[in-house]
């Protein structure tokens, strides 16, 4: 007698990738904009990218009914902050209360795969990578969603990101420029719209430094 | 497997042995490996002076696209040319497959294919294997008797229609024909009204991208117009170039020496034989 297979799934996969890379005074965060179910598409101007904080903003791909339940939780929580402690919440604050907020529902997890970049206490660049049920780790790049095994081996050959077991303990954060490094994103995102149906529509950039927030668009394949 | 006093000679159709053996493996965990579908949307229509066909151009490996330009457009006489949506490889091996066959006939009976001999010879293929080539057609060609345009289903039933789209961005082609197609059109708009067709596909199915493919047949004369339109460029490449290291990175170097090999001299006893 065989298990009972369930005849439904709450979970759906919307598709899409994030990256999020980490500079000595600057992080770059990007998406693309497409959202799909199955071989359809059902927008070509979907945006997964969300602020968090002042300066932490999560791009998230999967199931976008539950990154936008995850985006509300979290909002409501830094709002609790902000009143609680009379100021924003850094960067590994945010990381680590995404952490928590994920693993709370470990046996019903949100289908979220997130990459929360920002800058930390001392205006660094800051990247964290997760994965559905909140591990996670911090790095000076990573790449999620449908799009980030071919983002990846690529990100790791320029940008060679040394292994954080390593002592003394090195800087995670690339050396490249900020326009060098947008540079890249757009280059990266090119190239998994070749491969990946999944990806494509318009690329979201999202640019933190010092002097603030910065968005920038460009257009991908639409096929 | 089956216990017959007689050794049954093998009757033609599918040889299901081995389904018990794959049941086994996938209860085990081994799970068959995956097919190459090209996803695909192709179409035909039948205008005034004979048949167009029209076909994208990707080819994909579940959610990764593993050819940016494929073929889907298959050769099958001078006169007849057939698209073929699903699995790659059944496409290709079946419309091969008839394709010589075709050419045998046309050598036997010293005339030109008729589009129906085409079709016989597919469906009774098809059928013979009871779905499990998984090859969806559209047929069409020019003969003796006028333009046919046909669809195959993997099963081997077939339809003829004056226009016909197949694949998973089927449903987004037929739109573009159930709105716009009408009896008598001309080559240049039967064109049109395919590409249009091709890229309704393209844009809206993620099964399908890239190019657009057209075949116009006539009669006495055939034009393979392929990548006839390009529609998706690549949108951005860096000015600067990547550099990528010309060999592997030397991490650790460790030199471990041999020990030095002992000899050991027998005086034994040579071998009996």
């Amino acid at each position: 007698m065989t298990k009972q297979q369930a005849n439904w799934s709450p979970y759906d996969n919307n598709g899409g990738s994030c990256v999020a890379i980490a500079g000595a005074d600057y992080c770059v965060i990007a998406a693309d904009t497409r959202m799909s179910t199955g071989y359809s598409i059902l927008t070509r101007e979907y945006s997964k990218i969300c602020k968090l904080a002042e300066k932490s903003v999560m791009a998230s791909s999967g199931f976008q009914a539950d990154v936008k339940a995850l985006q509300k939780h979290l909002a409501a929580r830094h709002l609790i902050y902000q009143h609680q402690h009379n100021k924003h919440m850094s960067c590994p604050a945010m990381a680590q209360l995404l952490s928590n907020t994920l693993y709370y529902k470990r046996f019903f997890p949100y289908y979220a795969f997130n990459v929360l970049g920002g800058l930390d206490s001392e205006g660094k660049g800051c990247v964290y990578t997760y994965d559905a049920v909140g591990s996670y780790e911090r790095v000076g790049y990573s790449a999620q969603g449908s799009g980030s095994t071919l983002i990846m081996p690529f990100l790791d050959n320029q940008l060679k990101s040394p292994s954080p077991l390593l002592l003394p303990a090195q800087d995670a954060v690339t050396p490249l420029s900020e326009l060098e490094a947008v540079d890249l994103i757009k280059t990266v995102f090119a190239s998994a719209t070749e491969r990946d149906i999944y990806t494509g529509d318009k690329l979201e950039i999202v640019v933190l430094n010092a002097d603030g927030i910065r968005r920038e668009y460009m257009e991908l394949r639409k096929d | 497997m089956s216990k017959s006093a007689v050794d049954v000679p093998p009757m033609g159709g599918f040889n299901f042995d081995l389904c018990r053996r794959n049941d086994m493996l996938a209860k085990k965990g081994v799970n068959p490996p995956s097919f190459r579908k090209t996803g695909t949307t192709i179409v035909g229509i039948v205008f005034q002076d004979g048949i167009i066909l029209g076909a994208d151009t990707r080819a994909t490996e579940g959610p990764i696209v593993c050819d940016k330009n494929c073929e889907k457009i298959h050769y099958m006489a001078p006169n007849i040319y057939c698209c073929g949506a699903g699995t790659a490889a059944d496409t290709e091996a079946v419309t091969d497959m008839v394709s010589s066959q075709l050419q045998l006939h046309r050598y036997h009976t010293g005339r030109e294919s008729r589009v129906i001999t085409a079709l016989t010879l597919l469906k009774k293929h098809l059928f013979n294997y009871q779905g499990y080539v998984s090859a969806a057609l559209v047929l069409g060609g020019v003969d003796c008797t006028g333009p046919h345009l046909h669809t195959i289903y993997p099963h081997g039933s077939t339809d003829t229609l004056p226009f016909a789209t197949m694949g998973s961005g089927s449903l987004a082609a037929m739109a573009i024909f159930e709105s716009k197609y009408r009896e008598g059109l001309n080559r240049d708009e039967g064109i049109k009204l395919v590409c249009e067709a091709i890229c309704s596909g393209v844009f809206n199915d993620l099964g399908s991208g890239s190019n657009v493919d057209v075949c116009v047949i006539t009669k006495g004369h055939k034009e393979y117009l392929r990548n006839h339109m390009l529609p998706n460029p690549r949108t951005y490449i860096s000015s600067r170039g990547y550099t990528f290291p010309k060999k592997t990175e030397v991490l650790i170097t460790k030199i471990t020496p041999l020990k030095d090999k002992e000899v050991v001299i027998e005086g034994g006893d040579a071998m009996e034989e």
